[in-house]
């Protein structure tokens, strides 16, 4: 075995090791829940007069069988697991009998046409902007700068919150809630494109601001730490351009960035939740929300397990991804485990 | 062992650490504005939210004193949320509640990550390679996972418990550092030294590891704290934030709830959302200049 294929297979070893453990607490953690989730369920059912207590046994029986909640607890996990392997992931208590994986399926395009555009755009936007006021210092840096600095350190859901009231209920700019007008119905036409353009906006800025900052300061420490290497060093002394020297540090401290880059992809699913509760819009963290409200636990670890599998996965390919550009990461590891 | 504890006395690790602070205090001016800048606004922040309450003599943020989001008025200030309760009040209790939830989850984070961290670094071989599996699993697995479905799992969630079950999934990055540096601070001859004068394992640790790595696990403290903070007003935003009890997350998740933002009631989310910016920001913002007045080399920059 060559170092390279020693060095993937301890990290798929340990990719699945993860996620075995991931799976297991996805399955375990909501049995916590005293009683079980159905109590909960019918309790609701019953507190709100709508079952009485023969029906409500009924519902009881019927809950306790469809989730197998009859059975010792590791055939519980069994029947789990051979669904996952199906791809089902059960029906919604809230909104029965929608089935989990197509209600996550429905949010699921809404986050990313969200997101992925943001964390882009952030990146790139951010990344040149760093490497330029670390570079050219001057009034962008001492300007410019602390605005991001103050913008990355806000809570993102604050920046949503504050975007909201100023743009869209205070100047009336942009609509103030959803994906889309809520009296239109989804259909490929002009008027429903340019809806979702406009709703798209804000909660696009507010995302993209954040990204660009914390890109950005994280990219101006590493073109600082950068300025002081000998090769800048050398390049000056040779006359060699600023567009050029930019560029240079640009590539040398890029590694990093790239890691952040896709665990930012990775962990876009749980990365914007809340905005997505501020501006109402119809994707994975409203849906998330309303079936925290709901006791909806199904669809909660439906969406868990989605984030998990999106992180996991992540950071399993940065890893593969790291050994294959840098020699020197998979001696070490081999070396180091 | 007396000779060993003079000399200890003598070289203490934390007198030369404050010599060297105050060094480079007097040489940087802009770094001490920004300390001075980020350390009053915590000052201020803690001083509103703990004494504030008994100062003004306003002990219960659950009383009602008003209608659905009364406008500020004379008689309060910041007006009435969406239960007609002060925001005023609900401000100063929910910042005590942000901090204490924040202040527990950095507490034990550092608490594990040092337990993890020094255990590892300083009993190497198996028991490291353990502890670092087990470290690098939980870095893996997203926090906010974990921390929604352990909040589900507990029904009532008291204070203590937030801040127990956000420590919980913060505290590997810490362990990983702290084992890198008791590693190579073992090889240090002043360990050596200790440990041939008959130094047990725990005393050596505690005397001659850990004041080494004090400075690190001051700043390593307030981004944990931070991140507490922060994690929990991401939970109550979710509607999983602490029950019976207010605190900067759940002020927003009420004027969520009840569309202050849409209706514009700016009372009703403008204060916690101000505030918790403004925590966040006054806690990085030390950090970063106590790191540089540590890390001289930051400085040049």
């Amino acid at each position: 075995m060559t170092r390279f294929q020693s060095y993937l297979l301890n990290k798929v070893l340990w990719f699945l090791l993860a996620f075995c453990i991931a799976l297991t607490l996805n399955f375990l953690l909501p049995r916590l829940i005293p009683g079980n989730p159905v109590d909960v369920i019918v309790g609701e059912m019953t507190s709100g007069g709508t079952l009485s207590g023969e029906v409500a046994q009924k519902v009881y029986a019927a809950y306790i069988a469809q989730f197998g909640l009859d059975q010792p607890i590791w055939m519980q996990f069994l029947f789990y697991l051979r669904s996952l392997a199906r791809g089902d992931l059960g029906i919604s208590f809230a909104r029965s009998p929608a089935r989990v994986q197509d209600l996550i399926s429905q949010a699921l395009p809404w986050t990313i046409a969200l997101q992925l555009p943001a964390i882009l755009t952030g990146w790139i936007v951010g990344n040149s902007l760093g490497v330029l006021t670390a570079y050219k210092k001057g009034w962008l840096d001492r300007g410019v700068f602390p605005i991001f600095m103050f913008i990355s350190s806000m809570p993102y859901y604050c920046l949503a919150i504050l975007l909201l009231y100023l743009l869209a209920v205070h100047l009336t700019i942009f609509p103030v809630a959803g994906g889309y007008s809520f009296a239109m119905t989804p259909a490929l036409t002009w008027n429903f494109a340019r809806s979702v353009v406009e709703h798209y906006i804000l909660p696009f800025s507010s995302l993209v601001l954040i990204f660009i900052g914390g890109q950005s300061v994280g990219m101006r420490a590493m073109s600082i730490y950068e300025l002081d290497a000998d090769y800048v060093r050398y390049s000056r002394s040779l006359g060699v351009g600023d567009n050029r020297i930019i560029a240079y540090i640009f590539r040398n401290a890029m590694l990093p960035q790239i890691t952040g880059l896709a665990l930012a992809i990775g962990s876009m699913v749980s990365g914007a939740l809340i905005a997505e509760i501020v501006f109402s819009y119809p994707g994975v963290g409203t849906l998330l929300f309303s079936a925290i409200r709901q006791n909806d636990y199904p669809v909660i670890q439906g969406v868990t397990l989605l984030i998990m599998i999106g992180v996991l996965t992540a950071n399993f390919l940065v890893d593969v991804a790291y050994g294959f550009i840098d020699p020197r990461i998979r001696a070490k590891q081999v070396g180091e485990r | 062992m007396t000779v060993m504890t003079q000399e200890r006395a003598r070289f203490k690790p934390g007198a030369a650490w404050l010599t060297g602070l105050k060094q480079s205090l007097a040489v940087t001016t802009l770094l001490n504005r920004r300390l001075l800048f980020s350390g009053s606004m915590l000052v201020l922040v803690i001083g509103f939210g703990v004494l504030g309450p008994i100062v003004l003599g306003r002990d219960n943020p659950m009383k009602t004193v008003g209608g659905l989001y009364d406008p500020p008025s004379e008689k309060i200030w910041l007006g009435t949320d969406n239960f007609g309760r002060d925001v005023f009040t609900q401000l100063m209790h929910g910042t005590r509640t942000s901090l204490v939830i924040g202040a527990i989850a950095g507490m034990e984070a550092i608490l594990i990550g040092l337990l993890i961290g020094t255990m590892a670094g300083y009993i190497g071989g198996v028991v490291e390679e353990v502890l670092m599996a087990l470290t690098n699993v939980v870095i893996t697995i997203p926090s906010i996972v974990i921390l929604i479905l352990l909040s589900i799992a507990i029904s009532t969630r008291s204070i203590f418990a937030m801040g127990l079950i956000i420590g919980l999934t913060s505290w590997p990055w810490t362990a990983r550092a702290v084992r890198a540096q008791t590693s190579s601070l073992r090889t240090r001859e002043h360990v050596d030294i200790a440990r041939l004068s008959g130094a047990g394992t725990l005393s050596l640790v505690i005397w001659e590891i850990l004041p080494y790595m004090l400075s690190y696990v001051v700043m390593a403290f307030v981004l944990q704290l931070n991140t507490g903070i922060l994690q929990e007003a991401a939970l109550s935003m979710l509607g999983l934030g602490p029950s019976n009890t207010i605190s900067l997350g759940q002020m927003l998740n009420w004027a969520l709830l009840w569309e202050s933002v849409r209706t514009g009631a700016w009372w009703g989310f403008a204060p916690p959302a101000l505030f918790l910016t403004l925590i966040a920001f006054s806690l990085l913002l030390l950090q970063a200049s106590v790191d540089e007045i540590l890390n001289p080399r930051l400085r040049k920059a």
